[in-house]
């Protein structure tokens, strides 16, 4: 069995998991419990099988190195490290609830890979790539931005739990930024359904992502901002149903707030040695310059000042609750547009050719 | 005694946490910018943006107001520079303001605790032992031994009190020192330090690198490409490896012989030469050498060199060989006719015309990357070993007085980051109080970090106790 069979089967499993761990928080139930559980643990074997696969594949095509260097390979490695700690908390603290929370974020990313046409071939490496340090930063990197998924996860979750009044900014906070993501879920699936399931698939298009919805021209796309809005409205309007769900789990804000400070505690440290200074060696090593200001070095600072902030904040001025849930969801946002909107956003306002 | 109060109020201001959490907002903001309005890039590239965002009309209004404010090189401008400054003269001044009130908390003895003050304590724990006083002490050191401490034996009570770690407290101020040095071996190596490129033909010899406004700048010392080469995946045209073999010149005589490599390169003086690209060389001369790897059917190879134009022989026969043309990059088309696919030197390869008074006259491409093109019909076999000469090697040159400054912060900063959060002060209080046939325990204990990750250690090691 090769790789992308395996990946395969990962990536329906953890649909399938998102899909249970949803309908748990919604119907409860042990049982639709367990069988979260077992889902996400088969997808996630699923995925360490193809990881090593992979890694074994590329030795037999003489180029022999870790599954690490790619778009693709490291959104699938998030994904991974995502799902790991995931379980992790869910074993330790026997608390199934935020599954429902986490996996959609596995979900986004797996979707983005089908979606965007990333390359999943294994490319043999350039000279400068070719670094122990470049995997070293790489990896940690990864591990911390999954560390910081799960503190936005857990962050959002505290918002739900803590905010009473429509008017309050941590409400309208967490009532817009999680509608954001629920709509670019939304929007991935209905590309899906056209794109891969009708399959309508027009060959010229490399990329499918928003095709059937925002940037598909036209009344589709006028269609779907009008939708978004009224999305975005009505969670903002019954945001409550959503927290009176929540309440009946008994997650306490306090649990919530302590995991939300342990990954923070443990994603700082591995983002700062892995993902800075790491990435600084390798660069000094390879070309000569350890920092140059450039889009994706400035935005990897911001995120790690933001983070900072975060730390100071909360240890110095005493920040808790529902402002630092809002800083560590920022910070996550931050992460995002450090990995993905660098590539896609601002290469696109620096590219001069195709609109 | 007006200067004082001026001074202290900096100091104060300074001191501010409050401060600091702005300069981090202010710094990641203005960040933000820098990485939309492209950075050092020609003036038409910003005005091309700024038609995208605010219209064509507005553009180079827009332009010109940006980089009348520094926006366009922001990161060497005055005010993100002060910013640096003023974010570094906050951490140094707070970090100096908040020390002694650190030390006295790490200095400050344990004491053994008043026996209202164990209730006091975040984590507490009450069980009973059963046995006499002497069977509860030796259990409580144990106890206390396996949380990695040693206990202390009060005067007056039956109680045991420990602590470790305490010099955790001081991991922030090392990890704040960390930043100083960072930005200070940064200012250094900017102010002192030299960044700049050379490219260099095989066969050439320099003693100065370019700036990147292309002024030479002596190094000293000379620098030589002895040669270069560059190596493929497979059969595809995506560079595996390149390298350089480069020597240094002091007076006349070689001083150093390396080759250097992506991610491997040559430091000599304070300078550091990296492998970072390649092009071919447009104005040949005369030095430009082939060279082939002659054997003849059965006998032993001779490696010859020689110029597009000369002839050789294979020794041992009556051969004769002349390179009439050369191709940077040769490919065989669907009908098998030789073609050049690009000017870089991917798959070089030479024309021979061979003459023998057996065979006759024959002729064909022998090519570096295709085996299958060295055999000669009458069993002999000429490789192209290489093309000497036709090729530069791109360095990018730098001096860098302030990069160790810079690692040695990287190396505190992960030291204390790790000391930060990973590693925290404990405290532990155990007081035995005996009764008839059993020991009364309370155990009050702190932490300034993980208060339930201690919590749980202490309660597992103290219900072994109790059993
Ligand atoms: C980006 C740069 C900075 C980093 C990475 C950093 C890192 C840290 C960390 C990790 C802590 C421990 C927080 C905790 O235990 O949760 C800390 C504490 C602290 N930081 Fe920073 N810091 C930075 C900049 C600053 C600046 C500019 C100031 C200036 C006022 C400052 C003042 C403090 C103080 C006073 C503490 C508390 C120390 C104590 O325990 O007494 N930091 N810092």
């Amino acid at each position: 069995m090769g790789s992308p069979i395996l990946f395969g089967i990962a990536e329906v499993g953890y649909f399938v998991a998102m899909m249970v761990y949803i309908g748990y928080f919604i119907f409860k139930g042990k049982a639709v419990g367990v069988a979260a559980t077992v889902v996400a643990v088969a997808a996630f074997l699923s995925q360490t099988a193809a990881l090593l696969f992979r890694w074994l594949e590329s030795y037999g095509m003489g180029i022999g190195r870790a599954p690490l260097t790619n778009l693709y390979e490291s959104l699938i490695f998030f994904v991974w490290c995502l799902m790991l700690g995931y379980l992790i908390i869910e074993f330790k603290y026997k608390n199934r609830t935020f599954g429902a929370f986490v996996t959609p974020l596995a979900g986004l990313a797996l979707g983005f890979i089908d979606l965007t046409g990333i390359s999943k071939e294994i490319e043999p490496l350039v000279p400068a790539l070719q670094s122990n340090w470049l995997l070293a930063h790489v990896t940690m990197s990864f591990i911390s931005y999954s560390a910081f998924g799960l503190a936005f996860a857990t962050g959002m979750l505290y918002l739900v739990l803590s905010t009473e009044k429509r008017t309050e900014p941590s409400y309208i906070f967490w009532t817009v930024a999680g509608s954001v993501f629920f709509i670019l879920l939304a929007a991935m699936g209905a590309d899906f359904l056209k794109f891969k399931v009708i399959g309508t698939s027009p060959e010229t298009i490399k990329s499918y992502l928003f095709r059937a919805t925002f940037r598909g021209g036209g009344p589709a796309a006028l269609l779907s901002f009008i939708a978004s809005a009224a999305v975005i409205f009505s969670v903002w309007r019954y945001g409550h149903v959503l927290k009176r769900m929540l309440s009946s789990f008994g997650m306490t804000l306090d649990f919530l707030e302590d995991i939300n400070y342990k990954v923070v505690a443990v994603g700082f440290p591995i983002f700062t040695l892995g993902g800075l200074i790491f990435g600084a060696i390798w660069a000094d090593q390879a070309w000569g310059v350890y920092w140059s200001w450039d889009p994706k070095e400035t935005w990897s600072l911001i995120t790690w000042l933001v983070y900072a902030f975060y730390l100071h904040a909360r240890y110095l001025r005493g920040w808790r609750g529902n402002k630092i849930a809002v800083l560590s969801s920022i910070g996550f946002i931050t992460v995002i547009f450090t990995y993905l909107g660098v590539n896609m956003f601002l290469s696109g306002l620096h590219s001069y050719g195709e609109s | 005694m007006a200067d004082k109060t001026i001074a202290s109020k900096v100091w104060a201001f300074f001191t501010s946490v409050k401060l600091a959490v702005a300069l981090f907002a202010l710094i990641a903001l203005t960040s933000i910018i820098g990485t939309v309005i492209e950075q050092n890039a020609l003036p038409e590239k910003n005005v091309k943006l700024f038609a995208k965002l605010f219209g064509t009309a507005n553009a180079e209004t827009a332009y010109k107001t940006v980089s009348s404010l520094g926006l366009t090189d922001m990161y060497h401008s005055w005010w993100f520079t002060a910013m640096l400054v003023c974010f570094c003269a906050n951490l140094t001044i707070c970090s100096i303001d908040r020390l002694p009130r650190i030390k006295r908390v790490v200095d400050e003895p344990l004491k053994p605790l008043d026996i209202s003050e164990f209730d006091k304590y975040g984590i507490k724990k009450e069980l009973t032992i059963n046995g006499d006083i002497e069977t509860a002490k030796a259990a409580a050191l144990t106890a206390i031994k396996k949380l990695g401490m040693t206990a202390e034996a009060a005067d007056h009570t039956t109680q045991f009190y420990a602590h470790k770690g305490r010099y955790t407290r001081y991991a922030v101020y090392v990890i704040h020192l960390s930043i100083v040095l960072i930005l200070l071996g940064a200012f250094f190596g900017a102010t002192f330090g030299f960044t700049g490129f050379l490219s260099l033909p095989e066969g050439e010899t320099s003693a100065v690198a370019y700036t990147r406004q292309g002024d030479e700048h002596p190094l000293g010392f000379s620098i030589r490409c002895d040669s270069f080469t560059v190596s493929f995946y497979g059969t595809s045209d995506m560079p595996k490896d390149y390298a350089s073999w480069l020597s240094i010149i002091e007076d006349g005589k070689t001083v150093l012989k390396k080759s250097i490599g992506v991610n491997s390169p040559l430091k000599y003086k304070g300078y550091t030469f990296y492998q970072s690209g390649y092009g071919v060389v447009r104005e040949k001369d005369a030095k430009s050498l082939i060279i082939l790897n002659v054997t003849p059917k059965g006998g032993k190879s001779e490696q010859i060199s020689l110029a597009v134009g000369e002839s050789f022989k294979i020794p041992g026969t009556d051969i004769a060989g002349t390179v009439s043309a050369f191709s940077p990059a040769l490919a065989f088309d669907k009908n098998d006719q030789p073609y050049t696919y690009t000017e870089n030197m991917n798959n070089p390869a030479v024309y021979v015309e061979f003459t023998s008074e057996e065979k006759g006259k024959y002729s064909g491409w022998i090519a570096k990357r295709y085996p299958q093109t060295w055999k000669l019909p009458d069993g002999s076999a000429v490789e192209l070993v290489d093309n000497w000469g036709y090729q530069y090697t791109g360095l990018q040159v730098r001096k860098d007085p302030g990069v160790w400054v810079v690692y040695a912060g990287c190396l505190f900063m992960a030291i204390g980051l790790y000391c930060a959060f990973f590693l925290s002060h404990k405290k532990i209080w155990v007081l035995l109080k005996p009764e008839k046939t059993k020991v009364q325990v309370k155990v009050a204990a702190f932490t300034n970090k993980n208060k339930t990750g201690y919590e749980s250690v202490i309660n597992s090691v103290f219900d072994r106790l109790a059993r």
